[in-house]
Formats: C-alpha cells, structure tokens, sequence
C-alpha cells in the first residue's frame, strides 16, 4: 500500500515561526493536529487546553479556540468544558511533568470517569521547558540535570508506565502509545512512521465524538536536553525508550483502528 | 422558591445560586460547606432547574477550581465551594482566573485555622480573599453576608458582578453564617443575559490566556487589570447603625457584625455613644463611608488577628482598637461592651 502526506500547509495552522527546538517532534504534532482538525472540519468547536511545558506556546500556532491551563490541571479544565458545552471537542498536549508528574490526579481522574476528552502526552523521558531535570518517565541510569549520576531507580522510582495506569481504569475507548520521533532508515526517515501518528491522531479525535475518552502517548526526542544529536535521539526513541514503553494499541472500544 | 423557608445559610446560597441560573457546580466537600454540593446534588438529580446542567464531586480542590475554570471558559455560569484549607489549594487557579478574566463564584466558609485550625468559625481568611490569595498582582471581588437572607442574595450578586467585570467573586461567610438557621424569602430574579463574547466556541479563534512573554505586553495586561480593579471601587457595599452621632464606632462583618449590633445596643443603654460600620464587600472595601467617621474612635471587632483592622487603618490613616477571637470561638456581647467601655474611660487597650 503506498503511503502519501498532503503537502499543502493546513488552514488551522498559523504561519508563525515556531519556538520548538530543530529535532523535536512538537513542530511535527502540532501540524497534524492542525491538518486533522481541517479535514474533520472541527475548528470552530475545537478547544486545546494548552499545558505548561513545551507546548505551552501552542495558542500562537493553530487556529483552534485555547484555555490556558494552569500545569496538569487540563484534564479537569477540559471536563469543565465538556460539562457545560458537551459539543465542543477538547483535547491538550502535555509533557511528561504535566500529565504523569503534577497533574497525576487530573489525569487519572478523568480517565476514571471517562471523560469524554482527548490526551496527548508528548513523552520525552525528561523536563524539557525547564531545562531537562528528571521526568516520572526518566529511565533508569539516564543522566539528566536532577539525576547527574544517571536516574536511581531504588530512589526515584520506577518510570511511569502511563498505558497501564489509564489502562487500570478501564475506560479509555482508545488508548495508544506510538514513537513519533521519525524511524531512522538507511540514513533517511522513515515516512511511514508519520502517517501512523497522523491515524493515531484521527482515533483519538473520532474516540472523542463518540462520548469516549482517548489518551494516546506519543514516544518524542529531546535532543537538546538529552545532549545527544538528532539522529541518535532519535535512535534512543526507537532502540531504547521502546523497550521501557512498548509501543502499540492498548484499548479501542470503537474498533476505530480496524477499519 | 419565592416563599418563606427556614433554612441553614449553606442552603440559602446553593438555592440562592440556583435561582441566579447556575449551570455548573464542581467541588470537593469539606466541612463547614458541604452542605452546598449536597444541596446541589440533590437538585441536580431532582432536574428542578433547567439551567443546572453540570453537578460533579471532584478528587480534590485543584479538580474542582480547574474545572470551573474550564466551564466558565465556554460562558457558562459556574461555581465551586469550599473551606479554608481546600481555599489554599486553589490559589494558583485564581491567579489564573484573574489573569484571564474569567466570571465564576467561589464560596468560602470560614474555618478556625491555621493548618488544619478546626471546623468552628473565624474570619482569617480575610487578607487571603481580599488580598489575592495566589501568585502575582490580582484582586478578588469579596461578599461578606452576615445572615441566612444574605446567604440567600448573594450568588445572584457574585454572578452579575464577576460577569460585569470578568473577575472571580468570592463569596466569604464564616462557619457561623453558614450552619445558622434563619426564615428568609428568595427574592424573584428575572431572566439574565451576561456578555459571553470573549467565550471559547463558535467563529474566530478565543484564546483565554495569562501568559505574555513580553514583559512590555504584561505590563501593559497588568496595568489593564488594576485599572478595572480600580474601577470596581463603586461597587463597595456597606450598611451603618446608629454612626452619625457615635464617639466608637466598630467595624465588624459577618456573624461577628451581628453580636456587635447587639453589644452597641447594650453600649447605647449604658451612656456609650455606639455605632457600626458593616462592611457587606471585603473589596472593593468601603474605606470613603469609613473615613467620613474618621475622627471618631475606632473598634475592629473580628475572629481572626486583626485583618480588616489593617484595612481600616489605611482608610482613616490612624491607630485603631481591636478586639479579636480566634480558634473558633465568637467574640460575646459582653466582652465587645467591656472594651467599649474601656475605650471610652480613655483606657487604650
């Protein structure tokens, strides 16, 4: 099956200079969003509970409506704004402090109940906005700026498998973790890789107008703060976070991903 | 209900709400308020009021204030309540909400603090509400009832104003207000239309948003924001007793203002010039009826250590007399008449 991409910019994206680091996926998601929210025609009822962390910028870059949230609380923000208008769609991009860090009540909470709401969570393995200290999903041994001598399990805690916490809850209609760091092949990327994302995307979006609740893990790099090039972070995407937080489709109700 | 009840006070504000058209009630209980949720959740399931759409028990204080914030984004009239120590963990919520100028209602009664203090009245969170409680330069606009009917008139109140000026409204009453019982009337309220043009939804693109990289930018946002803090000085709410002639005048809100009125009386019966100042809003404070009395002599009576003494102080720009109480317990008519005595023997306390 041959795989293709629009190459026309989306409508819902702002052309605006984008503060993400060159190597980061950020840049990546946000013009899929902005191209999934033009081909569902969703715009004018799409609101992003903007998070604190890298994507806190987010409101200068699509076109949607944008809630500021205070950190991790977006999930209930978005609950909020599904209870009192259930015809807007509701989704946010956190980091790994936002939604497995601070915010770990928020989103637990909203994935028990439910919520008809859409997660992303953008896990990089560290604090990227704050200058790259320790995440909750940090591996073992990895050195960051809170863990000089590489990440003590024993004390810090084991990293936080986020597929089987919202899993435990029973109630996620889809539920995905998949790398968007694109797959290094032969010295090229991998296109392939994109198009899933884009899918992925889709489901979660489409799980949300279908009163379910959707949280899908994205496996991104963080080059700057992983002091590794481009290339190699994005081989420790797909050589050694992969191996933590194995990738694949952990829940969908609605069967979106078989059709 | 537009018939006479005889009801607690945290019922009188969750149907006082109600009647103002309440859409969306978020919050954790804690005592003294849970009476509220309960109430509501009871006329939730009841579907009595068709604007109610929203009632939900949340994990904790900073789900229930996230909440209202994300339904007060979409326009919709929300509320949360809570206590002391749940009200400490939705600072940070109301710096946002400011910042952002969003309309919700916050009750807050009052509990014996510091810490986890005990479930009897006190008036300490006054600095936390009046002040801006959280991070940065903010204000919250605060009502202070002082009786069950109060109780009862105040959410339609909090709401027109936080819709008016884009600001979270504090609804403050003490542990006392919110347990007493009292016959009151609901008053009618008609139908209102709140402009909700800045709300998330619909055409164009609404960003409802605190953050300005450029300090340029959020100088000029803050600057913006103290002028409609500013403005909201017109606003201040107060009611006098027997001030015109009185050589002491006390100042004093909530369950405190009622005994107070009692101590004036037996004040007035004893030769003592008495008289009152009540404050029915917190801020905007009613420092220009105050300072009209200010070359009488001055008694803050309040349940905490000494909070609105500092604000009345800042209106008459003079030393002032205080009686306080705190850990729960009211100040009694007798010490409030002791004191006014000694202040009129000349004796400074």
């Amino acid at each position: 099956m041959a795989y293709s991409l629009k190459m026309k910019s989306p409508e819902s994206l702002e052309h605006v200079s984008m503060h993400y680091c060159p190597g980061c996926e950020h840049s990546l998601l946000t013009k899929i969003i902005a191209s999934v929210i033009d081909e569902m025609g969703i715009r004018e009822r799409t609101v992003m509970g903007v998070s604190v962390g890298c994507s806190v910028l987010a409101y200068k870059y699509l076109k949607c409506h944008h809630i500021q949230c205070p950190h991790g609380r977006a999930p209930a923000v978005l609950t909020g704004v599904k209870k009192s208008d259930p015809g807007l769609i509701a989704f946010t991009v956190q980091g790994d402090g936002d939604c497995v860090g601070i915010g770990m009540l928020e989103t637990m909470y909203a994935a028990i109940r439910g919520e008809p709401i859409t997660v992303f969570l953008y896990n990089n393995a560290i604090y990227g906005m704050t200058g790259g200290q320790m995440a909750p999903t940090t591996l073992q041994n990895q050195i960051t700026t809170t863990t000089p001598e590489g990440r003590d399990v024993i004390e810090t805690g084991q990293p936080v498998d986020m597929m089987k916490l919202i899993g435990a809850t029973g109630n996620a209609s889809y539920l995905k973790r998949i790398p968007i760091a694109i797959r290094p092949k032969d010295g090229k990327a991998d296109v392939k890789s994109v198009y899933e994302v884009k899918k992925a995307v889709e489901n979660a979006f489409k799980a949300q107008m279908k009163g379910g609740y959707a949280f899908v893990e994205f496996l991104g790099s963080c080059n700057v703060n992983w002091k590794k090039s481009v290339i190699d972070s994005k081989r420790f995407v797909h050589e050694e976070m992969v191996k933590q937080f194995p990738p694949g489709l952990y829940a969908d109700k609605f069967s979106l991903e078989a059709k | 209900m537009t018939s006479r009840v005889y009801m607690k006070g945290n019922e009188a504000l969750a149907y006082g709400a109600l009647d103002a058209g309440l859409n969306s009630f978020f919050g954790y209980p804690i005592t003294p308020s849970s009476e509220i949720p309960e109430t509501l959740a009871k006329e939730h399931a009841s579907k009595s009021y068709p604007s109610f759409r929203a009632f939900m028990q949340a994990a904790s204080e900073t789900e229930s204030i996230n909440m209202v914030i994300g339904a007060a984004s979409t326009g919709a009239l929300a509320m949360t309540a809570t206590s002391g120590p749940g009200f400490s963990l939705m600072q940070e919520a109301m710096s946002y909400a400011s910042g952002m100028e969003l309309p919700f209602v916050v009750a807050n009664v009052n509990r014996a603090g510091p810490g986890l203090g005990n479930i009897g009245p006190e008036q300490s969170d006054y600095h936390q509400c009046t002040r801006g409680g959280g991070h940065g330069s903010y204000r919250n606009i605060v009502i202070a009832p002082n009786s069950v009917q109060e109780m009862a008139n105040a959410p339609s109140k909090a709401f027109e104003l936080a819709f008016r000026y884009r600001n979270p409204v504090i609804i403050l009453a003490d542990a006392f207000i919110g347990q007493l019982k009292e016959d009151i009337e609901f008053p009618v309220i008609g139908k209102r239309e709140y402009d909700v043009s800045w709300a998330v939804g619909g055409k164009g693109k609404k960003i409802i948003n605190s953050i300005f990289l450029d300090n340029n930018d959020l100088e000029h946002h803050n600057n913006k924001l103290q002028s409609k803090f500013a403005s909201m000085q017109k606003e201040a709410e107060w009611e006098e007793y027997l001030s015109k002639d009185a050589d002491i005048l006390i100042v004093a809100y909530g369950i405190a203002s009622r005994i107070c009125k009692a101590a004036v009386n037996a004040a007035r019966d004893t030769g003592i010039n008495a008289g009152m100042v009540r404050p029915k809003t917190l801020f905007p404070f009613p420092s220009e009826a105050i300072m009209k009395h200010s070359q009488k002599e001055f008694l803050v009576v309040e349940m905490n250590d000494g909070q609105m003494a500092s604000d009345v102080m800042l209106s008459v720009k003079k030393n002032v007399h205080r009686h306080n109480r705190m850990g729960g317990n009211i100040p009694s008519k007798g010490d409030v008449v002791s004191k006014m005595e000694e202040i009129s023997n000349g004796i400074l306390a």
